[in-house]
């Protein structure tokens, strides 16, 4: 029998399926991702004239994440980041909601088997490829300096 | 058509006697509220993981399926049961409880119309005289195996479908018992306010088991588009070999096709000439309110067939309301590491056609 699929089935299927709307997750993603950024921003000037600015570089990002495992904790975070998409994956939040929520699930597996090894899952690649860029980073701009100091 | 083409039929017709029903919270609420026997509002069912929740649903299912037939396990031939989790852990542990001999299945979201025709198989040939067809599925223990984390804030694509938390249990025995005859009268008429009750009119007249067939979809977010072929395949065999066209049939079910699947099964059919009407249905849409509930495409997962069928369906063709309809499983049958290896998703569709006598 003649197979019930055209030979184009794949292409048909994705051309016709349904779109998200571009444009509305842009405004939501631009919406929800700049409120965490002022929000950030606004811990900032709040530390900075308390604690100086080594400590406050620190204490930004930590409140960014407690606040982000709080909420995974809390079942609240992926509720917003299903609207947010970008705009809750971008900042740190992103990263901090990856790494708790693979904690969370994995904690039934024990302590060493399950969340010790799963708790990275989803944050693993970008710790090993973001490190990876930084290496190469390092390289070019070593380079780069080998060269700006020849020519100087 | 090959001479594999053939729809098996069941002379003595079997008959499906009790459903038992377990919903999640999101099922309860949805399209269809309050018509399962039993639902949970945080969908753990008192067990501490996801998995265990799940094996509970099944053991909810099948002692409800039992309790309204007044029946214990010992009435039971045979239990076929499977479900999307490896080596289907959530069947082999909920059904630990019932000292039947158990066969497991996989087919994916499948699973219920091959434990269905698994049972007719065995009553039909009279080497049982009663058989349980039971599956389930969890949303989140399937998130966790096949996707990501529960909390994980991801956003899902239009084309997604949901995983249904819930399981169903359906008891098919022989129509020629006459002491569950007799029980099951008595029983119809003690307990009229069960949200489904006893079955004495819903008989399985054929079968007709699918094929593995792959269409190059390799996006595990569109299973729908996955699947279509396989449904597609299987109805036109059917109506092919019969001799039948849709307009014979007063509903024509799929699993859980959900919007995609739905629509291109419809436009896979109508190519060959056979042009699908408002009898063509899914549970996969029919099972939540997709609107209120963003439910993207639809429901999916063992559950959602069970869940549509056995407490929406199954009444209908009791009451008289349908009379002749085809009930066709869906299944994706690939794992997390076929997809991330790229390979097509291969799909499967079983037809049962369930009658009203």
């Amino acid at each position: 029998m003649i197979p019930i699929y055209k030979k184009d089935y794949k292409k048909y299927a994705e051309k016709t399926a349904q779109k998200s709307n571009v444009l509305v997750c842009c405004i939501k993603a631009f919406l929800v991702g700049g409120a965490i950024c002022t929000f950030a921003q606004w811990l900032y000037n709040m530390f900075i004239t308390r604690l100086g600015e080594e400590n406050t570089r620190l204490l930004v990002p930590v409140v960014l994440i407690f606040l982000t495992a709080l909420t995974t904790g809390l079942g609240w975070f992926d509720k917003l980041a299903k609207h947010a998409g970008g705009g809750t994956l971008v900042p740190i939040t992103g990263f901090a909601n990856a790494i708790s929520s693979a904690a969370i699930d994995s904690k039934n597996e024990g302590w060493v088997l399950g969340l010790g090894s799963k708790i990275f899952t989803i944050a693993g690649p970008v710790i090993l490829y973001g490190t990876l860029a930084s290496v190469i980073y390092g390289v070019v701009l070593y380079l780069l300096k080998l060269a700006g100091a020849g020519g100087a | 058509m090959s001479k594999n083409d053939m729809i098996f039929k069941f002379e003595n017709k079997p008959a499906i006697y009790s459903v038992g029903t377990v919903a999640g919270k999101k099922e309860w609420e949805g399209a269809l509220p309050g018509i399962y026997d039993c639902h949970c509002d945080d969908d753990t069912f008192g067990m501490p993981t996801w998995e265990q929740s799940e094996s509970e649903m099944q053991r909810l299912a099948l002692n409800h399926a039992l309790a309204k037939l007044a029946w214990d396990d010992g009435k039971l031939g045979l239990l076929f049961a499977g479900d999307l989790i490896n080596q289907c852990t959530s069947s082999g542990y909920g059904l630990l409880d019932f000292d039947v001999p158990f066969l497991g299945l996989f087919g994916a979201c499948s699973t219920l119309a091959e434990g269905i025709i698994m049972t007719a198989f065995t009553v039909n040939a009279g080497y049982v005289n009663a058989a349980a067809a039971v599956t389930s599925s969890h949303n989140c223990s399937a998130e966790r195996q096949f996707r990501f984390p529960v909390e994980y804030g991801g956003q899902r694509t239009p084309t997604s479908q949901w995983t249904v938390t819930g399981a169903g249990a359906f008891i098919v025995g022989r129509r020629s018992l006459l002491d569950i005859e007799e029980k099951l009268i008595e029983a119809k008429n003690a307990s009229q306010s069960q949200p489904s009750p006893l079955f004495t009119h819903v008989r399985i007249a054929e079968a007709m088991p699918g094929r593995s067939i792959e269409c190059g979809m390799n996006d595990a977010n569109n299973m729908g588009a996955a699947m279509a072929p396989a449904a597609g395949d299987t109805l036109l065999r059917y109506f092919t070999v019969s001799g039948t066209k849709p307009s014979d049939y007063d509903l024509i079910i799929t699993g859980d096709l959900g919007y995609e699947g739905h629509r291109l099964t419809g436009e896979l059919l109508a190519q060959k000439g056979i042009h699908l009407g408002n009898n063509f249905a899914d549970c996969g849409l029919l099972i939540y309110d997709r609107e209120r509930q963003d439910m993207h495409a639809g429901g999916s997962g063992c559950a959602c067939s069970a869940l549509v069928m056995g407490a929406y369906i199954l009444p209908k063709i009791e009451r008289g309301e349908l009379r002749n309809v085809l009930f066709i499983g869906t299944g994706a049958l690939m794992s997390q590491m076929s997809v991330q290896q790229g390979l097509p998703i291969p799909a499967i569709a079983h037809l049962v056609r369930l009658i009203y006598e």
